[in-house]
């Protein structure tokens, strides 16, 4: 079996694995966030926190709990991190110098996981499961939780008190004269002040959910199969082994499974390797490659089912799923076309871009993990990005410069296409004549405005922060390559860290106080700032009674809105980073 | 049943009727006229202060980028950066001149309106009340039509005194006397009296209409004219704040404030402005870098060891910006207002015509909207042993000179179904018409010569007692004439009118009486009385509104039909025009309950009033069109006035309204679609010098660099001008499904818009490279 069967097998069976997942994983969430009752060690999290787990927050105060929350995480794994070496199972390691200490720190909250470092030479085991590990499923489960706020506050509507009854209207010919008398004294009757009735939910318990019933099971389950598979699970140190050429090796053991299961489920991409999943620890096998692919992919591409369910139209789910397929599937049969059909001598040669593979996966299954990888915002990898084509380096800039909603991050893709679909009805509204209505909830400036903040966010750090890169001279040394490619390994680093990817190009010594500041800064703020503007957005939201649907509402369920939506994410995209793209990895790799 | 002479215009009149039938091209606009741009131009240029184009981000911009390529150009001059300048400073001008002839449509219409705003001298009654009776010295001759009472000045019986005084000197409250000839000094109520009155000055309808004190048509507007009798009105305006005040600040656009929707697109815009403005300025440390990793390139006009040149950053940021829909953004919603005052319908406010475009629900008045204003002759039911023919004939017969529109509709009606040919009253010279009053409630028509066919009375035999009577009108006053000759009445008549009651249609009972004489002079002369038949006249639908409801449903919206008959005949009605509900027996009350019913389920709800009753559902509605002949209470509770008071014409509000949004959506939809080609353009001309292969994405093959920035530019600038017209006219509207209509919008502006700058921008470069310096 040739490697581009192989490939396609895989592709074939990753696919049929999403689709049969789809509506479990999907319906379970659903449940999870719908769910009354509170389990045991839940109400005794509750309880010891201080969290009334029935009260509802309107989106100021859930964005408050998101900040607070993220911020106090940073503080934590900072300390953490300076003082690994009074701790136990420091390994030895000293304490992480502050420049790289806060850029782990932030990059580890945001679920970027952008490494400045290697994880066997300088995280302790106490950091890697206390600190990193417990920052992976934390910052996971904001992100699905901030989603399913957004949600919330778009598909929630307040108790009608007796005008939910729609077969009596339109009924032609009816007299009506005691039903509108009726109708009148229902609407006058309900509606009361009572409540204030745009709470998105309860961030503390949306947190605490996420964790105990979706993140921890799972986790707990892909865990036991990756050790099945040969990943490592001890707590060792270094061992010092002699080589067959009878040479010494260091070779460092330590909880590697479970955090590799957390690492691809809940996309963060933060290897205990440095050299992430094309580590053997990490990654054993061509079948736990696959895996781990799935993992990454699972809950992005489930939630829009939760979603669908909340609105009570599973439809608008399928809607959304289908553009993240679209374009994750447009994506990678680019990206891989590119990587195996170049004209250099030794790819024609050797029938694909080999360079930077790991021998064990081949090019397909690297060409799948790579596009996995970056267009969710895993960051993990499992071959060397700097290395791919030119254009197959840059279909993966493309994947992150999407915004990550293809399907995106944990929670994170969600809300991000929800945005996107947000303007494309605007515009699409617009265009048929009605203010625009999204799940009949109307799309006015307050709204807008919060939207057009949202996707401002990630293009203005990604280009900002290229652009005075490239503008300092001393940034520009850190570069490995001159040229375009120098150019695109910048870029390629500051789109990461922007839309909280956190895979590297690599190619790039980015362990400066400068970079390490810079990228630190730009996470954060490519992190928090979106989530703020899509909780005030769905907050604006929550606070609309939904408008009823008619032969005349633009129907967001239907294949011409998903092709609309999935034009407007790459239009969008092209016209933002075209030109930094044409001077990067488009000059390379366009020959005359 | 009417008691006016002239009907008013446009109460189911019969010339606008054919207009639901028409095809489904409706909402369109004027056409623009070069001169226009002209015209324009001047205030174009105005509009170049920054101070006021501050208020368009969008092409504040661009007249930043071109001051400051006008700087470098004089700096460094060169044929390139003076063309680029050059054009920069036109896309400015001609985003301003869209905004100029948008607005001078509106100058000329308030022009013509500030004329009717003459010095009018009003004369003040004081001491005066409603009531009270009034000297003759404000009276004069009526209908003289001459200007004769204007300089009269007179004391009142009782201490009423009239004063003169200049009309803006009138207050809320005032009373006046108005005689034939004279203009009305403000907008008020008439209190005392009747009068014809020619409002031609802000309808354009020359028909005058009536106008009488109490009820619904009691209302007048300051600067129309009296055309006969005397009339006493109560101001009911502010000085300064007439209709026709209110209507000039409206169409010049001095109260124009920006709709919620315009709100939102703008920042939509702002948002993608600063986007393109900063993936252009974070292109700059790259281009820097970029060259210098190529020393051996030399410098093009685009790029030098300093990055790309000023000129050329501009060009692209101004080719990238949303500029088309920036500059045709205010242009739109002023021609928006602007299309609704051109048919005569007032928006006090863009809001409300946005409004217009969402409404879910439409509450149609029955009659002049559903039906025609009045009930039509529908059949002829003849008692037993009359034949059809002869009941048409006779009804016919006795309404020739009956010019109410139930009279006419006989007379048509029978000619349609019996094909009895239309007399005209003076073909009968023997016939003497008998007009209807209240007190013999009938109608009819004595014929001279019984013998002679009616059809060609004989002119020759007259005599003093008419041969033949015909009556027609209310069963128990034309039952009671027949009784009076002693002859008797069918039983079958009662069944007749009580059906024709029952289903809700009106009957008009047709008898006879014939005189027969032996000798020609003083003999035995025997009478007959007898019933011929029923006359049935009812609600006719007008023709074309089943298919104008059932579009309204494809459109997603709710007609409701609102009527005051009982349910029953409601129903028949509601069914046959095919309308979704009705509300029966109306009170305004029920309108009300019935409106605040459908917000609550999230409606926008749209309907007409025109009488005082109406005014808290006007008010309430959320597009409240007032009829122009209804009170100032009604006018004043609405949010739009109907000039033409047509209530029909609330279909077209909302095509206009939905017309303004799709116009901005289709346009901006337009403008970002136009960006992939200029990139196409301007960034091989940029780069391709360093990086040969970027040439490959000079798809256009465009000439050189610098014609190639050119081009983008030149097209920017030209498509502006290019859909000025489509921004006045608004794009096409046809009432369809959403998922059709944005269809046919993506492809025609979405797909249209992608390609059609690749061909501009192609041919703009085949010619300007001849330019040298260019070329």
């Amino acid at each position: 079996m040739s490697t581009n069967v192989a490939g396609a097998l895989a592709v074939a069976l990753l696919v049929a694995a999403l689709v049969i997942t789809y509506r479990p994983l999907g319906d379970h969430m659903y449940r999870v966030y719908t769910d009354r009752r509170h389990l045991r060690i839940e109400r005794a999290i509750y309880r010891l926190t201080g969290v009334h787990p029935d009260s509802g927050q309107r989106w100021p105060v859930y964005a408050r709990g998101v900040l607070a929350f993220s911020l106090v995480s940073v503080l934590l794994l900072y300390l953490l991190e300076r003082v690994q070496s009074h701790l136990p199972l420091g390994l030895g390691f000293a304490g992480v110098a502050p420049p790289l200490a806060w850029n782990t720190a932030v990059s580890f909250m945001t679920n970027t996981n952008w490494q400045a470092y290697s994880g066997e030479s300088t995280m302790g085991h106490l950091v890697q499961m206390a600190g990193l590990a417990v920052q992976n499923f934390l910052s996971a489960a904001v992100g699905i939780s901030v989603a399913i706020a957004v949600v919330r506050g778009l598909t929630r509507r307040r108790a009608l008190a007796s005008a939910g009854d729609p077969g009596r209207s339109g009924d032609p010919g009816r007299p009506s004269r005691g039903g509108a008398a009726g109708r009148a004294g229902g609407a006058a009757g309900g509606g009361g002040p009572g409540s204030t009735g745009d709470e998105l939910g309860n961030f503390w318990v949306d947190l605490t959910r996420t964790v105990i019933r979706i993140l921890l099971p799972v986790c707990v389950l892909a865990a036991i199969v990756l050790i099945a598979g040969g990943a490592i699970q001890n707590l060792h140190g270094d061992r010092v082994v002699a080589t067959l050429a009878g040479g010494h090796q260091t070779i460092t053991g330590g909880p590697v499974a479970s955090q590799e299961a957390i690492k691809e489920f809940g996309t963060n991409g933060g290897g205990f390797y440095n050299v992430n999943s094309a580590h053997p620890f990490e990654n054993p096998t061509s079948w736990t490659n696959l895996f781990e692919i799935y993992l990454l992919l699972a809950i992005a591409f489930s939630l829009p089912r939760a979603f669908g369910r909340m609105a009570g139209d599973r439809r608008q789910g399928l809607a959304i799923v289908s553009v993240m397929a679209v374009l994750a599937l447009g994506s990678f049969a680019i990206g891989a076309a590119f990587q195996a059909v170049h004209h250099g001598t030794v790819p024609t040669a050797v029938g694909a871009a080999t360079e930077g593979t790991e021998t064990r996966f081949g090019v397909p299954n690297s060409s799948l993990f790579a596009s996995a990888t970056t267009l969710t915002s895993t960051g993990a990898v499992n071959s060397f990005h700097d290395s791919y084509t030119s254009l197959g380096g840059a279909t993966l800039l493309f994947n992150m410069m999407l915004g990550e909603v293809a399907p995106g991050g944990t929670g994170s893709g969600l809300y991000g296409m929800l945005v996107l679909a947000v303007v494309t009805v605007f515009v699409a509204g617009l265009m048929i004549g009605r203010t625009p209505e999204y799940l009949g909830k109307r799309i006015g400036s307050r709204e807008i405005r919060f939207a057009a903040l949202y996707f401002l966010i990630t293009p203005i750090l990604a280009l900002l922060g290229t652009g005075i890169a490239m503008g300092l001279p001393g940034e520009r040394a850190g570069m490995l390559n001159s040229g375009a490619h120098g150019l695109s390994e910048v870029l390629y680093a500051f789109t990461s860290a922007a839309n909280n990817n956190g895979s590297a190009f690599a190619g790039i010594g980015v362990n400066t106080t400068w970079y390490n500041t810079a990228l630190g800064l730009v996470m954060l703020f490519g992190r928090l700032l979106p989530m703020l503007f899509v909780l005030g957005m769905a907050g604006s939201f929550a606070r609309q009674e939904p408008v009823p649907v008619t032969a005349g509402t633009l129907p967001t369920h239907r294949p011409q809105f998903a092709g609309m939506l999935a034009a407007v994410a790459v239009v969008l995209v092209a016209l933002t980073f075209f030109p930094a793209l044409a001077l990067g990895p488009l000059a390379e790799g366009i020959h005359s | 049943m009417s008691t006016t002479l002239i009907a008013p215009p446009g109460a189911g009149g019969a010339p606008r009727d054919s207009r639901p039938g028409a095809g489904p091209r409706r909402v369109g606009g004027g056409l623009l006229d070069p001169r226009q741009l002209l015209r324009g131009l001047p205030d174009a240029l105005r509009k170049l202060d920054p101070r006021t184009l501050w208020h368009n981000p969008v092409m504040f911009i661009v007249e930043v980028g071109a001051v400051f390529t006008t700087v470098l150009a004089v700096g460094n001059p060169s044929v390139f950066g003076w063309l680029i300048t050059g054009w920069l400073w036109l896309t400015v001008v001609f985003a301003n001149l869209a905004e100029a002839v948008a607005e001078g449509r509106g100058k000329a219409q308030a022009a013509a309106l500030r004329r009717t705003r003459t010095d009018t001298i009003a004369r003040r009654l004081t001491g005066w009340s409603p009531g009270d009776p009034l000297d003759a010295a404000t009276h004069t001759g009526q209908g003289t039509g001459s200007g004769s009472g204007s300089g009269s000045v007179g004391t009142a019986v009782s201490g009423v005194e009239v004063a003169e005084v200049p009309a803006p000197q009138l207050a809320r409250g005032d009373y006046v006397v108005v005689v034939a000839g004279e203009l009305i000094p403000g907008d008020g109520d008439i209190v005392e009296g009747i009068a014809s009155v020619d409002e031609s000055a802000i309808t354009g309808e020359s028909a005058p209409v009536i106008r009488e004190s109490g009820g619904d048509r009691s209302s007048v507007t300051g600067g129309t004219k009296v055309l006969s009798d005397r009339i006493v009105v109560r101001i009911t305006q502010q000085p300064g704040e007439s209709f026709i005040d209110r209507m000039i600040r409206l169409v010049e656009g001095a109260d124009r404030r920006r709709t919620p929707n315009e709100i939102a697109l703008n920042i939509l815009l702002a948002a993608l402005t600063v986007i393109f403005l900063l993936a252009v300025a974070t292109l700059q440390p790259l281009a820097v870098y970029t060259k210098a990793s190529q020393p051996a390139v030399p410098d093009s006009a685009a790029l030098t060891s300093h990055g790309i040149t000023g000129i050329v950053l501009v060009s692209l940021v101004v080719c990238l910006i949303p500029t088309t829909i920036g500059a045709l953004l205010s242009a739109i919603g002023i021609a928006g207002m602007d299309r609704l005052v051109q048919r005569n319908v007032l928006a006090m406010s863009g809001r409300a015509v946005e409004a217009a475009g969402d409404v879910g629900t439409l509450l149609l008045d029955k009659t002049g909207t559903i039906t025609f204003g009045n009930r039509q002759a529908r059949a002829f039911l003849p008692v037993d042993g009359i034949d059809e023919a002869m009941l048409a004939d006779a009804a016919q017969l006795s309404s020739l000179a009956d010019e109410t529109p139930e009279g006419r509709s006989v007379v048509v009606f029978a000619k349609e179904r019996h094909g009895l040919r239309e007399r005209s009253p003076g073909e009968l010279r023997a016939a003497t018409f008998v007009p209807f009053t209240a007190q013999t409630r009938m109608s009819g028509v004595d014929l001279a010569d019984p013998d002679a066919d009616p059809g060609r009375a004989d002119p020759g035999s007259e005599e003093g007692m008419p041969r033949r009577q015909i009556r027609k009108g209310a069963a128990s006053a034309v039952v009671a004439w027949v009784r009076a000759t002693g002859a008797p009445v069918p039983p079958q008549l009662g069944e007749i009118v009580d059906g024709i009651s029952a289903a809700g249609s009106t009957p008009l009972v047709v008898a006879e009486t014939t005189r027969t004489s032996t000798s020609s002079a003083g003999g035995p002369v025997a009478t007959r009385a007898r019933v011929l038949g029923v006359i049935e006249l009812a609600d006719v639908v007008k023709t074309g509104m089943r298919d104008r409801f059932d579009e309204m449903r494809r459109m997603g919206i709710r007609t409701v039909m609102i009527t005051g008959d009982n349910p029953l005949t409601a129903k028949a009605i509601a069914e046959e025009a095919g309308v979704d509900d009705f509300l029966a027996e109306a009170t305004p009350e029920d309108k009300l309950a019935l409106i605040r019913a459908e917000q609550a389920k999230g409606h926008l709800v749209a309907m007409t009033g025109d009488g005082t009753n109406d005014a808290p559902a006007l008010a309430q509605a959320d597009v409240g069109v007032a009829m122009n002949t209804g009170t100032s209470a009604a006018k004043e509770a609405g949010n739009m006035v109907d000039l033409d008071s047509d209530p029909t014409k609330l279909i077209e509000i909302v095509e206009i309204g939905k017309q303004l949004l799709i116009t901005r959506g289709a346009l901006t939809t337009f403008s970002i679609a136009n960006d992939v080609a200029k990139y196409f353009a301007i960034i091989p001309a940029m780069f391709a010098g360093v990086y040969g292969g970027l040439d490959r994405l000079n798809i256009m093959r465009l000439a050189t660099p610098e014609s190639a920035i050119l081009s983008a530019v030149i097209f920017n600038a030209l498509v502006i001008v290019a859909l000025i017209p489509l921004a006045l006219r608004g794009v096409q509207y046809v009432p369809s499904s959403a998922s059709a209509l944005l269809s046919r919008n993506l492809s025609r502006y979405g797909v249209g818009g992608i390609i059609a700058p690749f061909v501009g921008i192609k041919i703009i470069d085949l010619l300007i490279q001849f330019i040298p310096g260019v070329g």
